[in-house]
């Protein structure tokens, strides 16, 4: 058994990357119009198809909704693999710790802003100034957020305290947000519902452009902390004595976070569950708690698992699409829990 | 050459707050021997972590200074600390996915490169610090399949990978039964004598500490500390001052506390093998019974160890066990 998964490692990767393309590739076959197969293929290289439908519709509205989809199971991956390592908790996550309930309030004040008709159709019009908006509301209310928790950590030691802290202070966030919404007229409230659904095709090319950034940034970033984050697994006193600076090293890390999982929650809306299910699907995988390894496995790991609940999403066969974020749990959990029961390394391999 | 690595210069450490400062050990000047086993004893909350979290550089001094090498230790940065002490502490890791090897070779943390990739000479540090654990077959085990013995000692290797001439350890015996705490202690011995490493350790296993340590440093109720070698903190009361409570005495033969009882009910005088003697002293210390030169009854040990029994002088019957003697002298 054990020398299976040895074995396994060094092809973890390769393999993940090629299930990545091929389900890249049936993800933008999808849609109300049929596309075959081969000339999505065709398409992707930069050969000129003889639909010129086909080959609008692949790289103006598929191709941006998949590269979200990619970079959002990477983000959000990647920004619970380091809050389940810093938090040395199993059930972290940007979801859980009410990362993205502070995103949620982010986006509220600025769609909901009393007065001004700023909603998400006006911020789309503003165009690149809007989506840094955007953004920038999602991260500052992300990273608010996740300061509290932080500031609070520092009080507390136990990692079960510091767990149900984050789960109200998520609760108190959600409930600023209801009574902000009370107070709102209903196209308001509207916007912001569709919001909360959760979508990966509202992205635009521009706005394509910053996620990218912002996202290429935080995974460059969190792989440059391996070092760190594996000194964190033995603990912050073992960690600090070891040479690391624990307050830095707490404050690079949750930043890096709240930016991942602010600027998909902008975006996308908040999308629960991978952040959290992605890293120990990695780990029990891979059998190895090497950051190193782990980072770029969650990456191709999360951006699979997201993919896989977009196709999901887009009623193969039909013209109806599901709201995202309902998705990745209903197929996510059952995946989860059957990983769990079949395994049972779950917690053995955190 | 200098026969100490670490030094203390009027140090008070305790805790700051807002309301001011609360000063647990006041005014040490302390050193640490290069090279030997220096244990630190005291009773629970006179301030052994306090002082060895202090000393680590984890917590700030309150007033005075400690030097490293010369070097005050408010000098020097966190990697710098870390390249010259290491630490062993009590919580236990909680992580499962890591094989042995893996782990110590966090210990090269302040090394190796930004992305903690190890040389040839990393390799060589970790395979050593593995070797003189004793745990070299254990590589590739993962950590959640080792026990508490082992899990300890591997923590030991990996603070041996960090290559430092100092190793603090904070109660390293805590969780272990009794072989393994007696294999711990031998093997920190031999850290100390083989690697010229300086060692630290708080525990609260006087017996261990008494026999095995070179150095002693022990931290009374009124938050004094002494320090020399065991036999002389012995001879001299500071051993017994620190734990001293009312109704426990301290065997100045054996070195450790016990609870004498309240009264005798009964003296008697004991002839015959004397390791057995040693053990019937003990059981009839136990229930109550005094053993002296006259006593009103004597207990004659017949035979040795390996085929024993006894007899009460001037009665019938004989007895082949502690127990069953014991029943009897209960009885009369």
């Amino acid at each position: 058994m054990d020398s299976q998964r040895r074995l396994f490692k060094p092809f973890a990767i390769p393999l993940l990357l090629i299930g990545l393309i091929l389900l890249s590739i049936f993800d933008l076959s999808l849609g109300s119009v049929n596309i075959p197969f081969n000339e999505v293929v065709k398409i992707l290289l930069g050969g000129i198809s003889e639909n010129e439908a086909w080959q609008n519709i692949i790289l103006k509205i598929r191709l941006p909704r998949t590269l979200t989809a990619i970079m959002a199971g990477a983000a959000l991956s990647i920004g619970g693999l380091q809050m389940q390592t810093l938090f040395r908790n199993p059930l972290a996550g940007p979801s859980v710790l009410g990362i993205t309930a502070g995103s949620s309030l982010g986006v509220a004040a600025v769609m909901l802003a009393t007065g001004s008709a700023a909603t998400l159709l006006s911020i789309q019009q503003l165009g690149i100034g809007g989506s840094w908006l955007i953004i920038l509301a999602s991260t500052l209310g992300a990273g608010l957020v996740l300061f509290l928790i932080l500031l609070i950590s520092f009080k507390i030691r136990d990692n079960v305290v510091m767990l149900i802290v984050g789960i109200m202070v998520a609760n108190i966030t959600i409930a600023i947000v209801s009574i902000w919404q009370y107070f709102s007229e209903p196209e308001q409230i509207q916007e912001y519902i569709l919001w909360t659904f959760g979508s990966l095709g509202g992205v635009t090319n521009e706005q394509l452009g910053i996620l990218a950034v912002v996202v290429g940034f935080g995974v460059f970033a969190s792989f440059f902390l391996s070092k760190t984050l594996n000194a964190l697994l033995l603990g912050e006193s073992y960690a600090q004595s070891m040479g690391l600076n624990i307050k830095w090293a707490r404050i690079i890390i949750i930043t890096i976070t709240s930016l991942l999982a602010g600027a998909i929650t902008g975006f996308c809306g908040p999308i629960g569950f991978v952040g959290i299910a992605v890293p120990h699907l990695t780990r029990s995988f891979l059998n190895t708690s090497d950051h190193r390894v782990l980072i770029p496995s969650c990456v191709l790991v999360g951006a699979i698992l997201m993919l896989f609940c977009d196709i999901i999403a887009q009623v193969p066969g039909s013209s109806t699409v599901l709201p995202v974020n309902a998705i990745t749990a209903i197929i996510g959990s059952p995946i989860v829990i059957w990983i769990i029961v079949r395994r049972r390394n779950l917690k053995k391999s955190f | 050459m200098k026969d100490s690595i670490l030094h203390t210069d009027r140090l008070s450490c305790g805790y700051k707050s807002k309301k001011g400062a609360s000063t647990i050990l006041n005014d040490l000047s302390l050193k640490l021997e290069k090279g030997k086993l220096t244990s630190l004893l005291g009773a629970n909350g006179t301030g052994k972590s306090t002082l060895i979290r202090t000393l680590a550089g984890v917590q700030p001094a309150i007033s005075g200074s400690v030097l490293m090498d010369d070097q005050l230790l408010g000098d020097l940065s966190g990697r710098e600390i870390a390249k010259k002490l290491s630490l062993v502490l009590t919580e236990r890791v909680h992580v499962g996915n890591l094989t042995v090897f893996a782990l110590i070779s966090l210990g090269r943390f302040p090394y190796t490169s930004w992305l903690g990739k190890l040389n040839s000479k990393d390799h060589e540090i970790i395979e050593h610090a593995l070797a003189s654990v004793k745990m070299l077959e254990f590589a590739n085990t993962h950590i959640d399949e080792l026990s508490d013995g082992e899990r300890q000692k591997v923590m030991i290797a990996r603070a041996l990978a960090q290559d430092t001439d100092i190793i603090f350890l904070d109660e390293p015996t805590a969780h272990l039964d009794l072989p393994n705490r007696v294999e711990l202690m031998h093997l920190l011995r031999e850290l100390t004598h083989k690697f010229e490493k300086s060692i630290l350790m708080s525990t609260h296993d006087l017996d261990s500490a008494l026999k095995l340590s070179d150095e002693l440093w022990v931290i009374d109720r009124d938050h004094q500390l002494s320090e020399g070698a065991p036999e002389d903190l012995i001879l001299s009361g500071k051993v017994e001052k620190a734990f001293e409570q009312d109704e426990l005495n301290f065997d100045y033969q054996f070195g450790s506390f016990e609870k004498l009882p309240a009264a005798y009910t009964k003296e008697v005088s004991i002839e015959g093998d004397q390791l057995i003697a040693i053990w019937l002293k003990n059981a009839l210390k136990r229930n109550g019974i005094k053993t002296i030169e006259n006593g009103s009854e004597t207990i004659l040990i017949k035979g040795d160890r390996a085929n024993y029994h006894f007899e009460l002088k001037g009665r019938d019957g004989e007895y082949s066990t502690i127990k069953r003697l014991l029943l009897k002298l209960n009885n009369l």
